[in-house]
């Protein structure tokens, strides 16, 4: 009987190893017998020590990671898997018990082969069992599985994450600029400024390489007049290299640059000088991998051009912020740093979906962050919430020029998804028609939320207000908040409004000085920390700064700052709100870590007695500033 | 009185695939989500005329707990007096052709014998539920008994309530592989048709998963 899905199936696995090396018969007779199988993110395939089971498998959509546990317990990242990546092949090669751990990194399609058949077609291809193995070996590159095993090399077994790092191989950069012996230092300095590099390597005839010649060469032997500009490279350069093969990891990579105090290693087919070239690895490929450094990070994320290499940048900027809480370092660098890192990976996440789509933007536009990120509080990944605003069109070329932005954040959504910020799920993203319009639709749209509020105007807003300029054309966004700040100057009904929704969270004590928990569902008993107690701070220092009309401060805690300095009079309440948010954020994001969730759920049980006091301790600020609203915005019988 | 309720469901001049088919109704238990078996399906026709037009093939699968099984698909092309070459660029099937092709009893016995008593899942359910039940009417037999869902339906329960009110009236399932990311391949054909349906269903079901909302009164309402 015809079978269609098998025919698919097989014309997906024939473009990836080591299906791509298999007769088209027996591939068809293996795709016959897969399953398609659906992981939501987070769901688990398989775990550490369970029974192997009787399939591998490969990603087909998504991504899926594999998890190394060690013996305290803690998960630690390996590998993610994408599009065309097979995993769980241990089974192939030795019936055990798997070693690793696979869970959805995001929502994602795999298809399961089956073992049994697929050792019985590929029996005598001695290419797919070479293939198997060595993908073994350095998928499940397994400091973990054979030290366990083994137990000689147990003083290595990696504790953090940055001992995996460690024993990554480096990346270094292929096809490096190289001179010739014989050119003059001139040549070779137009070279490097050509191409915006620090080094170039002489190279012979046989492209051996020969010496190398870095940027404070030139400025300590050219500029200093030790040599004429027109002197030979070779008087120029250090001789010899340093080289490596290419299968070096960043530990050894490291060692060697610290041994010979240098730089740069040169990378050659057999390792040694005399053979040909491959690629150099400088100190900053190390330390972007090391990547304990915001500003090794931002370089990785502007130099990227794949969004998974975005999302490698990224992932490492989570490993920043759980040493910098460790060390406790204060809240607000670490915000400032986070954000940062945030809007350059958005920037650049739009930067590449530009460069897919087959036109240059018809006109300009402006990127908006909205919500958490537009406030720049957010630490953990979290929802994407985004809009786009573009330049006003003639009415016979609007829906054209909707069409090219909403393809274009559709672009865009979909990697940042990918590098970890999930899907809006109330769809406020700029790929929804709605949140991508042009200015004089947002104006429009503005104005309508603020001179007719009702519950629903009110809702979007405390989401739309806290917009953040994150690419392109700037002017946009400030046209949008001049027409809006000067709409507010006609209304008091709208603040009454922000102001009811301020206070609709109750409070997060009981009458006995309790905590509050959720009644019902899955949350039953625990204690709802971004609704009882942020929520309620964000959305006061909204209505206050945008009532007083102060631009540009998206900030909760640099809002309850700037209104402590505009009303001396209750500076001191203003910035115990300062404090307390700040407090409780950093709060919630501990939470989420531990648990590898948001964090806004909090299993009160598990607090220690001095956590819940400090806990309760940011509560009465809460209080004491809801309480002011209501004389303020008269909102006792709204 | 036994005799007369049995009457009522079947009668003797009905084959035995049919008395099979009703009878596995009587025993039915509800499981949870996860262990049900769903069976997503699609309709390629020779039109939309319920009483003119004639089903050319019929494509399903089978989902239990978010795995399909490709040796487990369901694909089977009818032989059809009815001929619309006006349709054919659409579903590409041709009159004669080299697809085999059986005959419209032979394959409403392999279809039920395929669907048993489980949940059907298609995309505007109530147009393919009609043109198989039209199938059967033509054979002396009765209606499809199972219980389905449409996943027109279902996806625009799983939109944010802020966007209720201006709700499209119908998701094609184009609308709905582009708004869920699901590859169109094969599209127009009823075994593709049903894949992706499947897919479908499967990535709906994770959003309200999410807000907790996934009951068997929910989802077949």
């Amino acid at each position: 009987m015809k079978n269609s899905i098998a025919e698919r199936i097989s014309d997906f696995l024939k473009g990836f190893p080591p299906f791509n090396l298999l007769k088209e018969k027996h591939l068809l007779e293996i795709a016959t017998d897969v399953n398609i199988i659906y992981l939501e993110k987070g769901d688990t395939l398989y775990k550490k020590d369970e029974a192997f089971h009787e399939y591998f498998y490969i990603v087909r959509n998504g991504g899926v990671s594999l998890y190394h546990h060690d013996t305290d317990g803690n998960k630690h990242m390996v590998n993610i898997n994408d599009a065309g990546d097979i995993f769980g092949v241990r089974p192939l090669i030795i019936k055990e018990n798997y070693k690793l751990t696979a869970i959805a990194n995001e929502e994602s399609i795999v298809y399961a082969i089956p073992i049994d058949l697929f050792q019985s077609v590929t029996k005598n291809n001695v290419s797919v069992y070479k293939y198997l193995i060595t993908s073994f070996a350095s998928n499940a590159y397994d400091p973990y599985t054979a030290e366990e095993n083994t137990k000689i090399f147990v003083d290595y077994l990696p504790h953090t994450s940055q001992d995996i790092v460690n024993f990554q191989t480096a990346n270094y950069t292929k096809n490096p600029v190289c001179c010739k012996e014989t050119a003059t230092l001139k040549e070779a300095a137009i070279k490097m400024s050509e191409f915006k590099i620090g080094c170039i390597i002489v190279v012979d005839d046989k492209k051996h390489p020969l010496g190398i010649i870095t940027s404070s060469d030139i400025k300590n032997k050219i500029a200093t007049g030790l040599f004429p500009i027109t002197t030979v490279v070779t008087n120029i350069m250090s001789a010899p290299v340093i080289s490596e093969k290419n299968d070096l990891t960043v530990a050894d990579a490291q060692l060697k640059m610290i041994k010979y105090n240098i730089g740069h290693l040169c990378i050659t087919e057999d390792g040694t000088p005399n053979s040909k070239l491959v690629g150099v690895l400088t100190n900053h490929d190390v330390i972007a991998a090391l990547g304990n450094n915001p500003t090794a990070i931002l370089k990785e994320i502007k130099r990227a051009s794949r969004t998974k290499t975005l999302r490698a940048a990224r992932r490492k900027a989570n490993g920043l912020l759980i040493s910098y809480l460790e060390q406790n370092i204060p809240l607000t660098h670490i915000i400032n740093i986070i954000s940062q890192i945030n809007d350059a990976v958005t920037m650049k996440a739009i930067e590449i979906a530009l460069e897919k789509m087959p036109t240059p933007p018809p006109v300009t536009f402006s990127w908006l962050a909205l919500g958490s990120q537009g406030r720049k509080e957010q630490l953990l990944f979290s929802d994407q919430d985004n809009a786009l605003v573009f330049e006003d069109v003639a009415v016979d070329k609007y829906e054209e020029t909707q069409n090219y932005f909403l393809e274009l954040s559709r672009i865009v959504t979909k990697s940042l998804n990918k590098i970890g910020f999930e899907y809006c799920e109330a769809d406020m993203m700029a790929s929804n028609p709605a949140w991508c319009k042009s200015i004089s639709e947002w104006k429009a749209q503005f104005k309508s939320w603020i001179l007719n509020p009702d519950d629903k105007a009110i809702l979007l807003s405390s989401i739309f207000f806290d917009y953040n300029h994150i690419y392109g054309n700037q002017n946009l966004e400030k046209e949008l908040t001049d027409a809006i700040y000067e709409t507010l100057e006609h209304t008091s009904l709208f603040f009454r409004y922000l102001g009811r929704d301020a206070l609709k969270n109750p409070s997060p004590l009981g009458f006995f000085k309790q905590f509050l928990v959720e009644q019902d569902g899955e949350q039953k008993d625990l204690f709802n920390i971004k609704y009882r107690a942020l929520m309620p701070l964000i959305d006061t220092a909204r209505l206050l700064i945008l009532s007083k009309q102060v631009r540009g401060i998206n900030n909760t805690y640099e809002r309850f700052e700037k209104m402590a300095e505009l009303e001396p009079n209750n500076k001191e309440l203003y910035e115990s709100c300062a404090y307390a948010f700040k407090a409780l954020l950093k709060f919630k994001t501990k939470q989420g870590i531990l648990h590898n969730d948001s964090g806004k759920l909090i299993d009160l049980e598990a607090l220690t007695k001095e956590e819940k006091l400090k806990l309760k301790r940011c509560f009465k600020p809460l209080h004491d500033i809801q309480e002011s609203l209501k004389l303020r915005f008269d909102l006792a019988n709204f | 009185m036994m005799w007369n309720w049995f009457r009522k469901k079947y009668n003797n001049n009905h084959p035995d695939f049919w008395k099979a088919y009703v009878d596995s109704f009587d025993k039915k238990n509800k499981k949870s989500i996860q262990e049900t078996r769903f069976v997503a399906f699609d309709t390629e026709t020779t039109g939309f005329d319920k009483k003119e037009d004639r089903i050319l093939s019929l494509g399903a699968v089978e989902i239990i707990n978010k795995t399909i099984k490709a040796n487990n698909a369901f694909e089977i092309y009818i032989k059809q007096d009815v001929f619309k070459p006006e349709t054919v660029k659409i579903h590409g099937i041709l009159k004669d052709g080299d697809l085999d092709k059986v005959s419209e009893i032979e394959a409403i016995e392999r279809f039920l014998a395929y669907i048993k008593n489980d949940i059907l899942i298609a995309h505007h359910a109530g147009f393919d539920y009609g043109m198989v039940n039209e199938m059967l009417l033509r054979h002396g037999l009765g209606k499809l008994k199972n219980d389905f869902i449409d996943t027109g339906v279902l996806f625009s329960k799983s939109k944010h309530i802020i966007y209720h009110e201006n709700l499209k009236k119908h998701y094609t399932l184009d609308d709905l592989c582009k708004e869920l990311n699901v590859s169109m391949a094969d599209r127009h054909t009823s075994i593709g048709d049903a894949l992706i349906t499947a897919l479908v269903f499967l990535k709906t079901i994770a959003r309200l998963d999410k807000r907790n909302v996934l009951k068997w009164d929910y989802l077949l309402k």
